[in-house]
């Protein structure tokens, strides 16, 4: 059965009888019946209840191989019950002097799985003295699992347990001079290496050892450790002692010796470096790195850099390439980023991404001056152009806006590398940009005037892909601006080719020919609009954030997920958007024809209707920008006395609408902000706003994904009062810390949001009531102030909350002869509202009927004598105005 | 907590033990296993045994067609747990007499009993190879 849960099939029709295995008497059976269930459950499995019981007489039983199965599987799989039931025995049999070695030791790592699941099984005061004297216990199978409890012990509160400390450095030194050691328990003529290992790791835990005595024990015990292992012939020989050594070398960094013994170690490191095994040059470099970050041994290790260099030439360079990173510093930039640069066309691929990474930081970091780094970053593009991610140039672009002197330097580099037959497309982006805002710092130079360089740049247009397009545009847009005088046939030959990508399929491209079109005919507007680039803010390096980011990850998650964040990298170059917009409006308003013009008339509540008229004003018509509507909702919402500025609203609107339109509108305001746009470290995954309107329409589904995490959200509604329940999901195998949800409500809405937990564990999902109650209607929409942080990545999200005024209706059926005179009970507004919805797109009736529904607007069928016709009804509810019928008809 | 799973893979890459430490369901195992070895079996003899692969350490060390791979913490001590694959296949010589791919697919549950004894809970237990064949030959013996 194992064999075919091995192969990855499910075999639950057999746990019943592993269970029941474990009651037989006899021992194989016994045996058999625990294993395969330590090895088939969790310990949240129902059948694990049932043979609580038997495990517990195995456990307090006479039979010392019964006790052992029982702690094994208790050991492997015991769950939080277990841990309350039979900690009190496992602790008897641990401490018991009359069990053998064999029981005592299950014992001890059985507690310590208990201890894990419920920390309480183990109660301090007593137990750190208790724990001294398993420490003096002779029969090494029992130290080594005492040895593991105390670790993970120590790694909780090391305070408690000082008293363990001389009993662990006295263990240390009987195992490093191999007194008193079974020759079973020798290895190769080592004692024990994994015990000396596990003892050192717990040594680790303490902060500093006080009492000089036993510190000077330890340090005679490790220098005899460092001292006495010789490169020897038998691999496994080799290989067990200097795992030995590894260990003393992290406790030698932990402890801060003196500086003689930091220099002994960093000898060693260097010798292993420089070995032919791999194994130990790969931890060798793995520990100078270590080293590197707890003393100031750069000096020393600067020594060996030759030595690192060549290292690199090796199959694994992850460690070299991460020790390099580490000790560069402004002495040695120049010549280590050199090094990585000649490197880079001959590296393995999977590794190259990385490799560019490191060397565009460490260029930056430690650039001794600019126009080297500008070199550098050139350079790197030229090797490696595909690994190349957009931060990279991205940052070089605001290195250049940001200094004057820089800039022809850039422009006449980047001209060169144009000028080379093959060029990749990074470098083409990086071009235009640098071209289009500084060509003219050039001009007098030979072979650079506007028309050449534009000549050039024209050159790559058919090669690249359509996110560069745009780039190339704005650069032309921009050279034929600085063009002073105007050169005639330049001018007509950039107008031909945006007039040639104005009818592009790509929005994005259309849309900048289209403006630059006429933004170029416009002729003094021009000047402002496609002036120089402001400065750039000073901020942190987006480069180095993404470093850390990826330092949290393995090398390859890492690579994905960058390549996932480079998705959204159509950033504009466009300047100031707005006056642009303005004077040429790209959306054409009037060639749509006017199909429908649905009536909407609101009764009794205007709120209700506006809502929905937003609503559908976002996810079913095209309005133009311009539209007056925000008059009018200002109008409707003032006699209501509603708060929210009525223009917040509208451009809520403008930003429904551009997303609908997806194309030429979608300047939204991350757009805007030119190339740097900061970004989150972390992407989400799918639209915000769009998982958000579609959350209007239904009661569960996804607020919002990134990598890390997933957060549902599941709302019963009744009435004025609504229950949301938000479900957090860690998608890691990292908890996720510092976890802060916020409600930000507005006026009309009161929230309880009940406590978030701090962290979220690996996998898991922790769900978060949220209490709303509707105090009277607005149009205002709650917002979720979310933020955790995974490693050393802080994200922090606002989400809007779908509990908007839709939530709060109550669809009821209203027969015919009560709908009319209620409608015509109510005369004009305020209470009545008509209203022609202008521009719409035709849309079949059934669709229509099917929205007004899913906002909990009922629809009646044949109630209206005209088929064209909908009618819908539904209740408002809220604190203040209690039940309300409204109606709808168009 | 150490040690996360223990793997045997013959050069194939067909599964031939495999036990784990922390729970994780039937697909993640696949998954997990799936993506390791094919990580592991194309290096070669010029690289060092230690991978890295999402949050663990893979250990691994082959044996004439077998692969042994061990998934530990990122801050275990790699070089300790190479010996104690070693040890283990020492133990199963010992126990089988020149331990081969066959004796560990036709003997698979001797393997585990060996292996539960030397490791529980992602911690190692005894490493002493008489102390480790004791309950597996009294296991014979009835």
């Amino acid at each position: 059965m194992l064999y075919i849960y091995m192969l990855g099939y499910d075999v639950d029709f057999g746990h019943m009888e592993a269970v029941s295995l474990i009651s037989a008497p006899k021992y194989p059976e016994k045996q058999v019946g625990y294993i395969v269930t330590s090895c088939l459950l969790n310990e949240n499995h129902d059948f694990l209840r049932l043979a609580i019981n038997t495990v517990r007489n195995d456990i307090i039983g006479r039979n010392e191989t019964f006790q052992c199965l029982a702690l094994t599987m208790v050991g492997n799989i015991g769950g939080r019950e277990f841990a309350e039931s039979l900690a009190p025995d496992v602790q008897k049999l641990l401490l018991s002097s009359s069990c053998r070695p064999l029981v005592r030791k299950k014992a001890a790592l059985c507690l310590l799985r208990l201890y894990r699941k419920n920390p309480d099984v183990v109660n301090v005061d007593g137990w750190a003295d208790r724990m001294a004297q398993l420490l003096d216990e002779r029969d090494l199978g029992v130290l080594t699992s005492s040895m593991s409890l105390l670790v993970a012990l120590v790694s909780n509160n090391h305070e408690a347990y000082w008293s363990c400390l001389p009993k662990c450095v006295k263990t240390l030194e009987r195992l490093a001079r191999n007194q008193d050691i079974p020759q079973e328990y020798t290895y190769y003529g080592i004692p024990s290496p994994w015990l000396q290992v596990k003892t050192m790791r717990a040594l680790q835990y303490f902060p500093t050892i006080e009492d000089p005595y036993t510190r000077r024990t330890l340090f005679e015990v490790l220098q005899r450790i460092l001292m006495g292992t010789d490169v020897v012939k038998n691999v496994n020989k080799n290989n067990a002692s200097h795992a030995v050594l590894f260990e003393a070398l992290a406790l030698v960094m932990h402890l801060d010796a003196e500086k003689e013994m930091m220099s002994q170690c960093v000898a060693l490191l260097g010798k292993f470096i420089a070995v032919r095994e791999p194994n130990i040059r790969y931890l060798g470099l793995e520990n100078m790195t270590r080293m590197l970050m707890v003393t100031d041994a750069q000096e020393i290790i600067k020594r060996h850099q030759a030595q690192i260099i060549t290292s690199l030439k090796d199959p694994d360079i992850r460690r070299a390439l991460d020790l390099l990173y580490g000790m560069c510093d402004v002495t040695n930039a120049k010549d280590i980023v050199e090094e990585l640069l000649q490197y880079l066309s001959s590296a393995d691929f999977t590794m190259r991404e990385e490799l560019s990474l490191k060397a565009a930081i460490l260029a930056e970091k430690f650039a001794p001056d600019l126009s080297w780094y500008v070199d550098v970053i050139f350079q790197l593009i030229d090797k490696a152009g595909d690994f190349i991610s957009d931060d990279i140039w991205f940052r070089v672009v605001q290195f250049v806006t940001n200094n004057d002197d820089l800039q022809p330097y850039a422009a006449a580099k980047v001209k060169e590398y144009l000028e080379k037959p093959a060029v990749h497309e990074t470098m083409v982006k990086v071009s235009a940009y640098i071209l289009g805002e500084y060509s003219h710092l050039l001009a007098r130079r030979p072979g650079c005037s506007p028309k050449e360089i534009f000549g050039i740049l024209h050159e790559k247009l058919p090669t690249v892909s359509t996110t560069t397009i745009p780039i190339l545009l704005s650069a032309y847009a921009k050279i034929l601006m600085h063009t002073q005088p105007p050169d005639q046939e330049l001018q007509s030959q950039i107008w031909a080719i945006f007039n040639k990508y104005e009818s592009c399929i790509d929005a994005e491209i259309q849309q900048r020919a289209v403006e630059y079109f006429a933004l170029c005919q416009k002729g003094a507007a021009l000047m402002d609009i496609l002036a120089e680039m402001p400065k750039f803010p000073e901020r942190k390096s987006s480069l180095i954030k993404r470093a850390e980011y990826s330092e949290a990850d393995t090398a390859e998650q890492s690579a994905i997920k960058l390549r996932a964040q480079q998705q959204p990298s159509n950033a504009l170059v466009v300047t100031d958007q707005p006056p642009a917009n303005g004077a040429t409006s790209p959306v054409p308003v009037g060639p749509l024809s006017l199909a429908m013009v649905p009536s909407m008339i609101t009764t009794e509540d205007h709120t209700s209707t506006d809502q929905a008229l937003s609503q559908q004003n976002g996810s079913l018509t095209k309005v133009d920008p311009q539209h007056p509507s925000a008059d009018l909702l200002g109008d409707l919402l003032g006699p209501l006395a509603i708060e929210g500025p009525p223009g917040a609203t509208v451009q809520s609107e403008h930003n429904a609408v551009s997303r609908l339109e997806g194309g030429p509108d979608a300047v939204d305001g991350s757009a805007i902000v030119p190339v740097e746009e900061q970004r989150n470290t972390v992407q989400p995954i799918g639209n915000i706003a769009e998982r958000f309107h579609a959350l209007c329409l239904k009661d569960s589904g996804v607020l919002y994904e990134d990598p890390y995490i997933q957060i549902g959200i599941k709302a019963e509604w009744r009435a004025h009062h609504g229950r949301l329940v938000l479900f957090l999901g860690n998608k890691n195998t990292a908890p996720l810390v510092s976890v802060q949800a916020l409600m930000l409500p507005p006026a009309h809405l009161k929230m309880e949001l009940s406590l978030v937990p701090d962290t979220i564990p690996p996998r898991a999902q922790v769900q978060c009531p949220l209490e709303v109650v509707n105090l009277r209607p607005s149009r205002d929409v709650a917002v979720l102030d979310f933020s955790y942080k995974f490693g050393t990545n802080m994200v922090n999200v606002k989400l809007r909350l779908p509990a908007v005024l839709n939530k709060f209706l109550q669809p009821i059926p209203v027969p015919a002869e009560e709908f009319f005179p209620q409608w015509r009970s109510l005369s004009g507004p305020p209470l009545k509202l008509q209203e022609v919805v202008r521009g719409v797109r035709p849309m079949p009736l059934p669709e229509m009927a099917n929205l007004l529904n899913s906002f909990r607007l009922m629809t009646c069928p044949g109630l209206d004598p005209n088929p064209n016709n909908l009618v819908a009804s539904t209740t408002f509810y809220s604190e203040s105005t209690h039940a309300m019928l409204c109606l709808v008809r168009n | 907590m150490g040690i996360r799973f223990i793997l045997m893979v013959n050069k194939q890459g067909q599964t031939r033990l495999a036990q784990y430490f922390e729970w994780l369901t039937l697909e993640e195992r696949r998954a997990l296993e799936g993506e390791i070895v094919r990580k592991c079996l194309a290096r070669n003899e010029q690289q060092c045994s230690f991978v890295e692969h999402r949050n663990y350490k893979i250990v691994y060390r082959r044996y004439a067609s077998l692969f042994f791979l061990v998934g530990v913490d990122n801050d275990e001590n790699e070089l300790a747990i190479l010996e104690f694959i070693h040890l283990l296949v020492e133990t199963m010589d010992r126990h089988f007499g020149n331990v081969c791919e066959l004796d560990i697919m036709f003997h698979l549950e001797k393997a585990h009993f060996m292996l539960e004894e030397m490791v529980m809970n992602g911690c190692i237990v005894e490493t002493s190879k008489a102390n480790i064949l004791t309950p597996v030959q009294l296991l014979e013996k009835t």
